[in-house]
């Protein structure tokens, strides 16, 4: 049916009304696009906010408050999304004292960047827990890593503690092949989906190498955090 | 008069999307999106339901303008219609569940893309009125969502061994993983091909051999 109108048709291109449909079109699309930008901006701020809560809650488990902080230059600050920095939460107990600190990871898996977020234990100095916020590793194999309960088992207290000056982590966080883990700083790979637990290993060790020398000395600070001004519901 | 014909147009408007005319089984149309995210039941269903709302929506607004638009700048004019909804879809679904949305990934963003709206704006809604156009959509979406769902469930059962997120076979139950994995969606979907095909060609030869019985008798 349209082979024939244009056929009939080698008229002139009708430029105006092209322009004019087309820049009608596009204004029309931009008030609509931007109408549910706005109606929806709210309740997409809050879904995000309430992930992250709860991501921060399975790896600080019997946090009841919880803070969000900023590491910039060396200075540590309550959170402020206008400003740059390393963006850090810390958990705290009803009684306000420090129970650990959730920080995010991340590192190139198999098929995509991997994010995560993991919890630290100051008092032991170690890794407590790890949660995957992102992936989108091979279902059935490099998604294990997700779920896995004898590979999360690595993460019940993964050793992080610092050396001397403290500059860096005594050992390194390494993934080892499944079945070979002899130190609790090593992590027990998934046989079968040994590159997305290397990439865990390497965003922990990765994160934990840079993070927790910055952190020792802010440790007080975090401790004293005014946590009731964070009062969840 | 008028009305009256259109209304006894409406019902095979409706069904010829869910049967004769299904965008995935019978015109093979939007695989890129079938395949990839029909790997639980629960995406299938979002993503139908998506696609579906961009389906209705756009073609509604092309039937509205079909009479202003120039037929040399009509592409570029769905496609931004298409697009406009495409992205008032992505916000919704962020706003409603961000896992949902993780777990769509790129595929929403990508209806854009999906022939099946495209070709229904230029075959159908560019020379229909709007409620025809409308409920053709409805049923174009119905079936696409249709389809989507049959791959979805089979692949979830079998993949994952649970039903909409509910485990049904236990813990001793071993998930046939490829089913999840991308071959798994081309197994199934030619499998429902088959029957599918299977299916109509059986009744057409039905309709041939009672017809050919009147034509005797």
């Amino acid at each position: 049916m349209t082979n024939q109108n244009e056929e009939q048709s080698p008229q002139k291109t009708p430029t105006l009304p092209m322009i004019a449909v087309l820049g009608g079109v596009a204004m029309l699309s931009g008030f609509l696009v931007v109408l549910v930008f706005q109606l929806t901006k709210p309740y997409i701020a809050e879904n995000q906010r309430r992930a992250t809560q709860e991501a921060v809650s399975k790896v600080i488990p019997d946090a009841v408050v919880q803070k969000q902080f900023l590491i910039a230059d060396g200075e540590i600050s309550p959170f402020d999304k206008d400003k740059k920095g390393l963006s850090i939460f810390a958990g705290y107990d009803a009684g306000g004292a420090l129970l650990g600190i959730a920080a995010p990871a991340n590192a190139q898996g198999y098929a995509d960047m991997i994010t995560l977020l993991y919890g630290y234990d100051h008092t032991c100095e170690c890794i407590r827990g790890i949660r995957i916020l992102k992936m989108a590793e091979t279902p059935g194999l490099g998604d294990m890593i997700k779920l896995d309960p004898q590979f999360q088992k690595n993460f019940v207290r993964l050793d992080a503690s610092l050396n001397k000056e403290g500059s860096a982590l005594k050992n390194p966080i390494v993934t080892v092949k499944h079945g070979a883990k002899k130190n609790n700083w090593e992590i027990d790979a998934i046989s079968g989906a040994t590159i997305s637990s290397r990439a865990v290993g390497k965003a922990l060790n990765k994160s934990a190498q840079m993070l927790l020398p910055k952190l020792r000395p802010h440790l007080p600070t975090l401790r004293s955090g005014q946590p009731d001004l964070a009062k969840i519901k | 008069m008028k009305q009256k014909q259109d209304e006894t147009l409406t019902l095979n408007v409706f069904t010829e999307g869910l049967w004769r005319e299904n965008p995935v089984f019978v015109m093979l149309l939007g695989m890129c999106p079938v395949l990839a995210v029909s790997n639980t039941g629960f995406n299938a269903l979002a993503m139908g339901l998506a696609t579906t709302f961009v389906l209705v929506t756009s073609g509604a607004i092309v039937s509205l303008l079909r009479n202003i638009i120039p037929k040399q700048a009509r592409i570029a004019t769905y496609i931004i219609i298409i697009a406009t909804f495409v992205t008032i879809v992505d916000y919704l679904i962020q706003a409603i569940s961000l896992e949902l949305y993780n777990a769509l990934g790129a595929f929403i963003q990508l209806i854009v893309v999906n022939c099946i709206i495209l070709g229904r704006a230029e075959a159908y809604a560019s020379r229909q009125r709007l409620v025809k156009t409308v409920i053709n959509a409805l049923g174009m979406g119905a079936g696409f969502t249709l389809a989507l769902l049959c791959l979805g469930i089979v692949r979830e059962v079998l993949g994952a061994g649970s039903l909409f997120g509910i485990d049904l076979f236990g813990p001793r139950f071993e998930p046939w993983v490829i089913m999840i994995l991308p071959a798994g969606g081309f197994i199934v979907l030619s499998l429902l091909l088959l029957g599918f095909n299977w299916i109509n060609q059986r009744i057409s030869a039905r309709k041939e051999e009672t017809g050919t019985h009147h034509a005797a008798g």
